[in-house]
């Protein structure tokens, strides 16, 4: 049996290849409740053009544009992952299936993005539109880039190759800080004598000159630094240091972050956090707590939420939910899965429903944070994405009969 | 009596055994019955008798009211009562209570009560929290197959993690070793309450049951060692080995049992026969031959279940639930015909080839088909909120246009996995008799905003949320959590 999603997912593609229909260029998506930059509306028309919003408001007709009914649904703009391997590693466990190894700051994560990775479909059908990829890895590993979850190559998918610079210090943070602020000195150095440096007439250099030039972003406070650290004493140090180092940090796991958030709000430090992080899980996290949202988000701090995962990052509302249920405003959530990590990786025009904004677009049954409720429509970059995954297509066929397997017909 | 003197050298041993004999023995008075043999089940009760008395709570009778009371039975009253006494539940119905005049009465408007949640699938205390070199107790990783080690030795009931489950709504875990091994050893099942030793901690009369893993993880850890299993087909062999050798251990203890009765009716004459030796693993797969011992089988792959059902027929044992079991669905008529109960999860699946095929809708298929559809964690995160897993099954399943009532999501987490660990009998559903485990819900409980309010065990009031009261783990105490 056909579920609804589909029914309303193949009205909803045009451009599907099956189908073969052309497509109309614009979209409106009629009588939702639409989370604006300025919070929820009710009965609000969205008008998508190419790939883009062109406009929001309340009856908006356009003739010649697909129409989507969208009375009693909500829309928000498509949730965003800050932080997965996502489409670095295919299977975990099966080494061949991995490009997720860091190495230095020069090492670029969307190099090896595989925009076709079974995960991408899973993930989108649940709400989810855009990655930022990381490297994994001890040290400081390379650089991060933000993916939207549609096109079959990386020119498509990926929105930005550099969105920011990894770091997970060595679990001893002495030895880590005195690591890292020898390179950035290095970096530094390096930096004020290229020119020098090219005619042989600089002190040497430890770091290769290709990781010392990828720096120079962070140096100059334009690439944030993602930090992974979770122990109030070690959030400290690192604030102290970025202070001294003049560098835009985020914080990355921020377990015991609570204990500072005033000194994160007045840094003006963001923390990618997953809410159902409990204590004491291990001796970094001893102290954290359920309503650690809430808590920074009341200090002033840029909150985003992570689901620290992979292959299940579509977990990402329930993670959010969970927030709320400790005391994050439900609105403060769905900015933090939204407009937060558009804003603070650089993407200015992703993560809003406005116009100009890129047309990354989720219609909801209910809201959007509920287990109860569904995907009903999916865009990217205007593209409306059919709701459908390998795990759709297994469902579909052992629904009807597990032992009927699939045969030729004469 | 005369012995011949031809019998030289044989005379003085033949002499002295005849001697020990007659002095060694005073003579039998008429009627004593002759010594019962060795039992497989005496041996049992030897290796479980405990030394920490089991919590003894004399709880004061309770009248829960106004609550909207879901039985996980088929019933849902709401408005409804619940009336506790001597840690079981003695009434419930819908509507205005009886008057019950020695019980405390409390309103409980607004809320949902639920038979406490049960998780089939945890290492909490034998992975216990922090995370440390020290708390790795939970994968006895020397050899494939450990039969004889069990999870209650390894559980640290101080494991802050365990009142963690209970703040969720769980109110009975069954712990088990991880799946390093073929055959990791006894779970445990634990009622959550707060005791010295984890023998105290047991539910009791709980059955026995046999952790076995199949697939990847044994052949992985094994075979990077260069020892067997180091494939799938070495995985069987030495699973079917095992229970071979635990057959004949069987036979022996019939043959031993057999000639103890023989030698007693011809008048208990001389020693009797002796027992098989001891082997705690034998012993064990002995029992699961028996059908004294559960097996929880952890498998993901359909031909992997398929094989261990075949490994089971052949050994004439009967698995009680598979684990984890991403692909299920793909034989759920088989599972369905055999009830063999099926703990999966809501949505994990991918960080290996063998979870591959995992779909959101598996539970939902299951039950579907008439399968005890189970959802565990084997997580202590998933363990917090088994309430939110099920909701994301039931979702999946209305997906795909299989839908399910709150009673029978709320099943999955209550009736089924109690029906699994064999104590379907005591918990898993409000119903007179039963043990008095509720959890109190401030709203609906499949809603992800919904917290578990109050939580229940054999009447007695083990938690409330947000009560600042101390911590029941030493290792917590101390810690200041307050901004």
């Amino acid at each position: 049996m056909i579920s609804a999603a589909l029914l309303i997912a193949l009205a909803l593609s045009p451009t599907a290849g099956a189908t073969g229909l052309a497509s109309p260029g614009c979209t409106v998506i009629a009588g939702a409740k639409v989370y604006t930059p300025t919070g929820p509306q009710d009965d609000l028309d969205v008008l998508l053009r190419a790939d883009r919003i062109e406009r929001v408001g309340p009856g908006l007709n356009e003739p010649g544009c697909a129409r989507v009914e969208a009375k009693g649904l909500t829309l928000t703009p498509g949730f965003v992952e800050p932080w997965a391997q996502l489409g670095l590693i295919e299977v975990d466990l099966e080494g061949a299936s991995r490009d997720d190894e860091g190495r230095g700051p020069d090492l670029r994560a969307a190099e090896g993005y595989n925009p076709r990775s079974s995960v991408v479909p899973v993930t989108r059908v649940a709400g989810v539109t855009s990655v930022v990829i990381a490297p994994s890895g001890g040290g400081l590993a390379g650089q991060a880039a933000w993916v939207d979850l549609a096109g079959g190559t990386q020119a498509e998918a990926v929105q930005s190759a550099s969105v920011a610079m990894v770091w997970a210090p060595h679990e001893d943070l002495p030895v880590a800080l005195y690591e890292l602020r020898a390179l950035l000195e290095e970096a530094r150095s390096y930096g004020k004598s290229r020119a020098a440096w090219e005619q042989n007439r600089t002190r040497p250099y430890t770091a290769a000159p290709r990781d010392l030039d990828a720096l120079q972003p962070v140096l100059r406070g334009e690439l944030p630094l993602v930090v992974t650290v979770d122990r109030a004493a070690d959030i400290e140090s690192i604030l102290r240091f970025a202070k001294e180092e003049r560098l835009r940090i985020v914080i990355l796991g921020g377990a015991e972050a609570w204990r500072l958030a005033e000194a994160l709000a007045e840094a003006k430090v963001p923390v990618i956090l997953d809410p159902l992080t409990y204590g004491p899980s291990s001796f970094t996290s001893r102290d954290a707590r359920p309503d650690n949202a809430a808590l920074l988000h009341a200090a002033g701090v840029d909150v985003m939420i992570s689901s620290r995962q992979l292959h299940n990052v579509r977990v990402l509302g329930q993670n959010a939910g969970n927030a709320v249920r400790e005391g994050l405003p439900h609105d403060a959530a769905i900015t933090a899965l939204t407009a937060t990590p558009a804003r603070v990786f650089g993407l200015t025009d992703l993560g809003v429903v406005a116009p100009g904004a890129r047309a990354n677009l989720v219609l909801w049954s209910g809201d959007p944070l509920e287990l109860s409720t569904t995907v009903t429509g999916l865009w990217i970059g205007g593209e409306a994405i059919p709701l459908v995954s390998r795990q759709t297509l297994l469902r579909d066929r052992y629904l009807t009969n597990p032992a009927a397997l699939p045969a030729p017909s004469l | 009596m005369l012995i011949p003197m031809r019998s030289g050298p044989l005379l003085l041993p033949l002499l002295s055994a005849f001697a020990g004999l007659l002095a060694c023995r005073p003579p039998k008075p008429p009627d004593t019955p002759p010594p019962e043999p060795a039992r497989l089940s005496s041996l049992e009760e030897r290796g479980l008798s405990p030394v920490e008395a089991a919590p003894v709570i004399n709880p004061p009778p309770l009248l829960l009211t106004g609550a909207k009371v879901m039985t996980a039975a088929g019933v849902t009253h709401d408005p409804g009562w619940v009336l506790l006494r001597d840690g079981r539940i003695a009434e419930l119905g819908a509507g205005e209570p009886p008057a019950a005049q020695d019980a405390r009465r409390i309103d409980l408007a607004g809320r949902v009560i639920t038979p406490g949640l049960i998780d089939t699938h945890s290492h909490i205390g034998v992975y216990a929290a922090p995370d440390a070199q020290a708390h790795s107790d939970g994968n006895e990783m020397t050899s494939p197959v450990t039969a004889g080690v069990w999870s209650e030795h390894a559980v640290w009931p101080e494991d802050p993690q365990l009142e963690l489950l209970v703040a969720g709504g769980v109110t009975t875990a069954q712990i088990l070793p991880g799946s390093g091994n073929l055959i990791g050893g006894r779970g445990v099942i634990l009622h959550l309450v707060p005791t010295r030793g984890a023998r105290a901690m047991r539910l009791p009369g709980a059955p026995e049951t046999l952790k076995m893993a199949c697939g990847e993880n044994p052949k992985r850890v094994y075979g990077e060692r260069g020892s067997e299993p180091s494939t799938r087909m070495g995985n069987l062999h030495v699973q079917r080995e095992a229970f071979y050798a635990a057959e004949r251990l069987l036979r022996d203890w019939e043959d031993y049992t057999q000639e103890h009765e023989d030698w007693a009716k011809d008048g208990a004459e001389g020693d009797p026969p002796t027992p098989p030796d001891r082997d705690l693993a034998q012993e064990t797969l002995a029992l699961v031959l028996r059908g004294d011992i559960l097996p929880q089988v952890h498998c993901y792959r359909a031909d992997d279940m398929l094989n261990m059902l075949q490994l089971a027929d052949e050994l004439g044992f009967s698995i009680r639930s598979f684990h984890h079991a991403l692909e299920a669905y793909k034989i759920r008529d088989v599972l369905a015909e055999r009830d063999v109960a099926v703990s999966t999860w809501a949505d994990w699946w991918g960080f290996k080839l063998e979870a591959w095929d995992g779909i959101e809708a598996n539970a939902a298929m299951l039950a579907q088909a008439g399968v005890r559809a189970v959802i565990h964690s084997d997580s202590p995160i998933g363990a917090q909120r088994l309430n939110q897993e099920a909701a994301k099954a039931r979702r999946a399943g209305a997906q795909a246009g299989i839908t399910f009532t709150d009673d029978q999501t709320l099943r999955w987490i209550t009736a089924n996995p109690a029906w699994a660990l064999g104590v379907e009998d005591q918990v898993g559903t409000l119903e007179p008799g039963k043990r008095a485990d509720l959890t109190v819900w401030d709203g609906d409980p499949f809603s992800v905003y919904t917290h578990a309010e109050l939580v229940i065990i054999d009447g007695s009031l083990r938690y409330r949320h947000d009560d600042g009261s101390q911590p029941w783990s030493d290792w917590t105490l101390g810690r200041e959590v307050t901004p």
